[in-house]
Formats: C-alpha cells, structure tokens, sequence
C-alpha cells in the first residue's frame, strides 16, 4: 500500500474551503495527544483550550480585543504578500503608527475635542505607511531585499520608542517610570454594547476594513492588478501594471494598517505610551494573513483563531499548571497542519494497491 | 490499448527492416503516465546503428517524454530499453552517457560567462587539463565541419556557434547515439545545412542518430527511417525518402490540414510607424536596437524573420510600450506618436499585442479565462473597468465569443488558463485581441508549438483581420509561417531590421544570409551611425 499526490488539472474550490476545517482537526486531535504527553487527561486540556475561553462574555471580549490588531494587521500584510512583496516589518511600521498617532494626547493634552480620535488614526496611519515606504523604496532604488529591510527596521522602531518614552515623551509625574502622560478621554476608543457583550470601537472598525477589503479584491481594478503583479510581474506589465509603483503601494497599504492596529492597541488597553506596547502582533499577523489564505474572511476567522490560542494558553496556565509554551506548540502544529492541507487543493491523495507497485517495480 | 496502431507499426517494420542485425536501442512497449495524462502509451521503437532516425509528431505527442525516458531523465511506468541487445535500466543521464548516448537539447544548457572550453569541461570527468581539453575540442570541432575556438566565451557566440559547443562536448564523450532536440529550430538554413553534412558523416561513421523533428523537408533530406507518433503513441514507421511531405503531414496530424487562404491585398494609409527606434539593451546578455525603421499599412501583413535571440522580444516590448522609448516620434501609431507612453494608451488608439510567450506574459496560469481578458483589455475603453470596477460578467461574454470564434477547448466554461493546451491557450490568447478588431495587431510567434490544425485558424484569422483593414505585423522564427501569411518581409539579426520587401521577391536563401547579418548591412546603409 503506498500514497500517491496526483496533481489536479485545476484548484479545488471544494477543497478551499474545507482543507482549514481539516487542519483544525487534525490540530484538536494532536493537541489531545500533546496534553496527554504531557500527563494530563485530554479530554480536559482540549476543553480548557478550546471551549471554556469562549464561555463568558469577559473573555470573548478579550478574545475580540486580541483578534482586533490581528485582523487589521493581516489584512494589510495579505496585500502585500498577494502582490509578492515580503513585509516581515509589520511590528516596526505598528510600534512607529503607535507613536506618531500619539502626538497629539503626549504632546497637547489639554486639546480635547471629538475630532482627536480621527485625527489621531490618521497620524498614525501616515506614520506607519511612511515607515513601510522606507524598505518599499530601498526595494524599487537599489534592489534590497525587503525581508531583510523590514524585519531590521522592527528592531530600530522599538528602540526608538524605548528612547521617546525614556527621554523627551517621558510623563513628569511618572517617578522616573518609562512611560508617557495618560491620554485624554477624547483620545481613547469607547466601547459599545452588542447583545451581552462590550466592543471596543476598534472592532467595529476591524470589520469595515474586512468588508471594504473583500470588496476591493473581488471586483476592482487595484484588486485585480494587486493579484497579477503578484502572480506574473511579466504579465502584469503587459496589463500596464507597474510593479515598482505596486510594491510602494503594498508597503504603504500595509504599514498604514498595522501602524493604525498599534494605535489602536494603546488607545484601547493601554492609553499611554510604555516601552513595550505589543506582544508581538506584527509578526503574529503573519500567520493569521497565511492561515486565512490572503482573503479578507479568511483573516477575520483565522485572527479570532489564533487570539483563542492565546486565551486558551492562559486558560491551561491558570487551569492546569500547565507551561505557556503548549499554546506556542499548538499554534506551529496549527500553522504546519494548514500548510499542509494546502497541498489537497492543488493535489488529491491516490492510494496505490501493493500489487501494482510491484508490477510498476517490475517493469 | 492501441492495437490497430500497433499492427501497423509492426507490419511496416518488418516490410522496411528484413533482417537489420541487432539494434543499437530498443525501447519496447514504453508506458509513461504524469497524473492522469498518459505521455507515452505501449511505445516502440527501434534505432539502428549509424542510422538517422527521425522521431517525428506533434508539440504533444510524447516525442520529448520518450527522449527523455531514453536519456534517463524520466523512468518509464512500465516497458523496457534494450541496447545492443541487452535490457538496461537508465537511471540517469550520467547512466545513459556511460552507455554512450548523448544528447543535444533543444534549449541550450550552458553557462553565458564560461567559455567555451570551461562549459564543456563542466561535462567531463574531473581532472582534464584544460590545455588539452581545449586542444581536442579545437581539432575535433574542426575535423566534424564544426569549427570554434576554446577560449571563446559563449555570451559572445550565436546560436548556430552555441549548438556547435553542445555537440562537441557530445562528441568528447565518443557517443555511438546522439540524441538531437529541433537541432534546427534555432538555425539559419545555411547554417542548417552545415549541420546535415555533420549528422551524415557521423552516421557514415557508424554513430546513430535520433533526430526529433517536426520539419518534414529536413527529414526527408537526411533521415534514413522515422517513427511517428501521435497522442502518446506511435502510429506509423516508415522511410521518408519514400514519402512526400504532404504524406508525412497526414501521418503526424492524422487528418488533411486546412490551408491558409489568402487574397491580394491592397495596402492602405500607413497604420503603424517605427521611426530610428533605438533602444540600448536592458542586461549583459540582452540586445540593444539599432535605428529601426519599419511601416505597416493597413489591409497588409508583414513579417519579420530572424534567429530566436536577435533582438526579437525588445522589438516586442518597444511596440507594445512594455519598455517605453526616449521619444514620442519613434513609435507612430494611426498617426499618433506613442513611443513614450505605456501599453493602455496604444490600446486605446486600436492596438493589440500578442507576444510570444502565452503563459506568464500573455496570460496569467493561475486566473481564471475571463480574468485573463481583463487583463489585456482594461484600458482599452470598452467598460470592462469603469468607475474603478471590473466587470467581470462582461469579461465572460467575450471569452464566450472567443472560445466560439475560434473553437477554443476547454473544460469548465470559466477555466483557469494552465488547465488549457497549449494550442487552445494560443488560440484563446491571439482569439482575445482579433475579438476586438484593432486596427493594429503585433503578434509574435503565433503559431509556436500548436498543432497544425491550430495553427491553420490563427494564420486565417490573421489574414482575414488584414484584409479587413488591419495592419498586421508578425515575428516569427518559422519560415514557412512568415511565407504562408506575409506580404512583406523584413529580417532582424542583431538589433538591426533589414528593409521589408515583397514575400514574391524574397527567397528563402536571401532570408537566411540576412539573418547571419546581412540586415545589419542593409540597415546600416540606410542609417550610417
């Protein structure tokens, strides 16, 4: 008995659609198998990861308040790995959005108006585009490469924002603490009631972007040429597309998105600024862009996802004394499995009979 | 499984070959599958020694499958190869040299910066002195009519000179089969017929020859015996020198070929105008353009010939706008100089593109048919993109038109383009600018690598789309295409385009001495630098 891939003529829409649902399987099943290893009873670890976080309305807020800068940033990132371009620096471009959009509660307090919050996205919008251009336009001028670039870029951003709250943006009434004054109440995001729960205003903005995105890559133009560039530079060029300009806009679009998703962390849960503002959304985002395969929906389910792995680690922390570092084991095995199961949509499994092998040796 | 076609091919095997001795190859009952695609099915085949053996068929027909199945690239699903008699497995192509079978591809496998001596050690043992590796391959190229020098780099070689060092290094290895891939495909005919008096003194030498081609007067010329193949099996062995080309034709396609109808036409105003067009190359190994000059007038055809690597696809790029030129004035198209601006703007005054290579520049693999017709035909005005939107739905309607038009096969209505042949790609790609009518239509290679009956539909669609007015301007690299359609004809040979004259004026002797550089004198004359 042997497994043969046979490849497809065509890509499986049927299997689009269910290869996630098997890797999610297939994940339960091997998380089973990990708490067991681990000596606990399976059965519980699965209950605790999965399905308890989702049980009370305080951690399904929590849950849309980590998937929120997932989803956002996941976005912006599926533009870029669509057209080609390899933004690793999402982290860098949200930690500079965090801090340009802070200009106005740090820098004027006493300016309290409804205005602040919009204008305060829109700073940090144009912050961390501008960071994003900077390995876009290394790319297109000298031909580095952009891997390379943004993820270096990650590391000058966090310093900086190390040194700003240190240094000139330090709060006078800290104690010496490094973090900035708190924001102003016309400077943070509010929440609203939605059945029994409380959603902060960046979550009904996640999901208009998710919307307006869908839309932008189905039936438009950009969307259109953000998919050929991506898939045939040569063909691209021939449709008149420019690639140059192309990977301006990915980095653009994409640093816009995660530096609003920063901003959007500190207006919600912090509301000032602090040496360290994200765990780590900016590289986090990457898997939820590749497990939501690049398509708007995709990144909306896979973002709540990977957030319930992060409440479900701290569910078997607290639970079950469990380490922390299952959750990271369960999110790699996820990711490893969905990339996996992408394979059924350009291949179907075939199994071969002995006998025939042996013919096929044979001959 | 095939047994009329193999009945026949065993009842004119023994009616040609009454006691041959013992073959040099055999391949028996050859059985290769990719997927559920069977390449080759239950194929034989026997090769002689110091016999010209010509593999004849179809792009498709698993001609290349078997060749590489005999070179040990690919392992057979099930069949055997016998050589001398013996059954071998080729595990690899180091096997299959070890044997003494070498092989001379289609697409060259040698390093641009090395030279000449430095590609061909590369294939050697290791441990041969150079010195005297460069002294064999002086004498011995020099000796087989194939004269080159060691120290050359190849960057600096043509084509034809290329091909030299591919079969040189096959001669070093003292091969007693040489497998050859369209060796003729990238030859001027002089040229061509250099390499035929080679083949034939190889062979008097005692050395085989399997000679895959799809040029039937080529084969009828210098090969002894040939198998054709078609649909993954072989249909018919038989002796060319007995058979006409038209019979030959019949036996590879397995029907009558329609022929190209084409009436006098009578040029009208100038449509498209290339004016001193000069463009320097892009890269080491790209070339630069030298003051092109070339007008096409609607309701004619003109075609450009030329060796493959001549300059043709920045010829392509600088037309289509793809590269776009220093001046406005070096590209006119219905009256409008558009060399400085992109491809949509030429679209939009009625000029359509085709270039060469379907997959990846014509047409995305990965989209869907009407997303592909999208993509040439966004900024053409028609309102598949207005306000910003795609109209996807209109998109569909045209490749229903297409696909009508031009008897496109596919699968699903909406297909993504790889899931296509090759020929129905070509005829979907060259169906998708025809279906607009452009006043100017640049199509290179139209035909390339399409089957016969494919290539008869795009060739009448051509002709049909000039004599309604069209200007029509065809690269090609196949003559008996350029003869077939063309009313003009011009040669490119290194950038430089010599002046079109009048197919009836041109013999096919004047286009191969302009193609080993007689147009850049020609040209040159007309624009001393």
């Amino acid at each position: 008995m042997r497994i043969e891939l046979v490849r497809r003529p065509e890509m499986s829409r049927t299997m689009m659609l269910v290869s996630p649902l098997i890797a999610v399987g297939l994940t339960v099943l091997f998380a089973a198998i990990v708490f067991a290893l681990q000596g606990h009873d399976p059965l519980t670890g699965i209950f605790y990861f999965f399905i308890e976080p989702l049980m009370s309305s305080w951690s399904l807020e929590q849950l849309v308040i980590k998937a929120t800068p997932l989803i956002i940033i996941g976005l912006g990132l599926s533009v870029c790995y669509l057209s080609n371009n390899w933004n690793i620096g999402a982290e860098g471009q949200l930690t500079i959005g965090a801090i340009t959009g802070s200009i106005l509660p740090i820098l004027y307090p006493e300016f309290v108006s409804p205005i602040v919050a919009p204008l305060m996205i829109l700073m940090a919008a144009a912050g961390g585009a501008a960071y994003g251009l900077v390995p876009a336009v290394l790319k297109t001028r000298f031909g580095t490469n952009e891997i390379l670039t943004s993820l270096m870029l990650v590391y000058v951003s966090t310093l900086f924002l190390d040194w700003v709250v240190r240094g000139p943006w330090k709060s006078p009434q800290a104690f010496g603490f490094p973090i900035t004054v708190d924001f102003n109440e016309s400077a943070v995001l509010g929440s609203f009631p939605v059945g029994p729960l409380y959603l902060n205003a960046s979550a009904f903005i996640a999901l208009a972007l998710v919307v307006v995105l869908a839309v932008v890559m189905r039936s438009t133009l950009k969307g259109f040429e953000i998919r050929v560039l991506g898939q045939s530079p040569r063909a691209g060029a021939f449709a008149g597309f420019s690639a140059r300009r192309m990977t301006s806009f990915a980095f653009a679009f994409s640093g816009a998105l995660a530096g609003v998703a920063g901003l959007m962390v500190v207006m919600t849960e912090i509301q000032k600024l602090q040496p360290v503002i994200s765990p780590g959304y900016g590289f986090t985002a990457i898997i939820v862009a590749f497990l939501g395969r690049l398509n708007p929906i995709g990144i909306l389910i896979a973002g709540l996802v990977i957030a319930l792995s992060y409440l479900g680690g701290e569910a078997i922390q607290t639970s079950m004394q469990m380490s922390s570092k299952v959750a990271t084991v369960l999110q790699g095995m996820l990711l490893f499995f969905v990339l996996a199961c992408d394979t059924l949509i350009l291949y179907r499994i075939r199994l071969v009979s002995t006998r025939s092998t042996q013919e096929q040796a044979r001959a | 499984m095939g047994a009329g076609a193999a009945e026949r091919t065993h009842g004119s095997v023994q009616r040609i070959r009454t006691g041959g001795g013992v073959p040099l190859l055999e391949a028996r009952h050859i059985v290769k599958r990719f997927g559920d695609n069977v390449a080759n099915d239950d194929v034989s085949l026997r090769v002689m020694p110091g016999e010209i053996h010509a593999l004849l068929g179809e792009n498709g027909a698993g001609k290349s499958t078997l060749v590489k199945i005999l070179y040990g690239a690919l392992q057979p699903n099930a069949g055997e190869v016998l050589w001398k008699g013996q059954p071998v497995t080729i595990a690899s192509p180091a096997a299959a040299r070890a044997l003494g079978i070498g092989m001379v591809f289609q697409h060259f496998s040698l390093f641009e910066a090395l030279t000449v001596a430095e590609n061909i050690a590369l294939a050697l043992p290791k441990g041969s002195d150079m010195k005297s590796l460069s002294a064999r391959i002086e004498t011995v190229s020099a000796d087989y009519g194939l004269p080159l020098k060691a120290t050359s780099r190849v960057a600096d070689l043509s084509v034809g000179e290329r091909q030299r060092v591919e079969i040189v290094r096959c001669l070093l290895q003292n091969p007693e089969l040489i497998i050859m891939d369209e060796p003729t495909s990238v030859l001027t005919p002089q040229e061509a017929d250099q390499l035929f008096v080679t083949l034939k003194r190889l062979a008097d030498e005692g050395c085989a020859i399997l000679y895959i081609s799809h040029r039937l007067e080529e084969v009828r010329a210098i090969c002894h015996h040939a198998t054709i193949m078609r649909r993954a099996k072989v249909v018919a062995e038989t002796d060319p020198t007995t058979e006409t080309v038209g019979t030959l034709a019949r036996l590879m396609v397995g029907s009558e070929i329609g022929e190209v109808t084409r009436s006098k036409g009578t040029p009208g105003a100038p449509r498209l105008i290339l004016k001193a067009l000069s463009l320097p190359a892009t890269s080491a190994f790209g070339v630069p353009l030298h003051a092109i000059d070339l007008s096409v007038a609607g309701g004619e055809i003109v075609a450009i010939a030329g060796v493959a690597g001549n300059g043709q696809s920045e010829l392509f790029d600088a037309i289509s706008g793809e590269r776009e030129a220093p001046q406005d004035g070096m590209v006119t198209i219905d009256g409008q100089p558009v060399g400085a601006h992109g491809v949509n703007v030429r679209r939009r005054l009625g000029a359509a593109f085709v270039p060469e290579e379907r997959l990846g520049h014509g047409a995305v693999p990965g989209l869907k048919l009407s997303e592909n017709v999208v993509l040439t035909r966004h900024g053409t005005g028609e309102g598949i993109a207005s306000g910003g939107f795609t109209r996807f739905g209109l998109a569909g309607k045209i490749v229903e038109a297409v696909t009508h038009r031009f008897d496109v096969r596919k699968g699903p209505p909406d297909p993504e383009a790889r899931s296509l042949s090759g020929g129905n790609l070509q005829k979907f790609v060259v169906g998708r600018e025809v279906d607009r009518t452009p006043g100017v239509l640049v199509v290179a290679q139209p035909t390339w690598g399409v089957d016969a009956g494919a290539a008869a539909v795009i060739r009448q669609a051509l002709v049909d789309l000039a004599r309604a007015g069209s200007a029509v301007l065809v690269i090609s690299q196949d003559l008996d295409e350029i003869f077939e359609v063309a009313d003009r004809i011009a040669v490119i040979s290194r950038g430089h385009l010599s002046a079109p004259k009048p197919a009836e004026a041109m013999s096919r002797e004047e286009i191969g001495l302009l193609m080993a550089g007689g147009a850049e004198k020609t040209a040159g004359g007309a624009h001393a630098h």
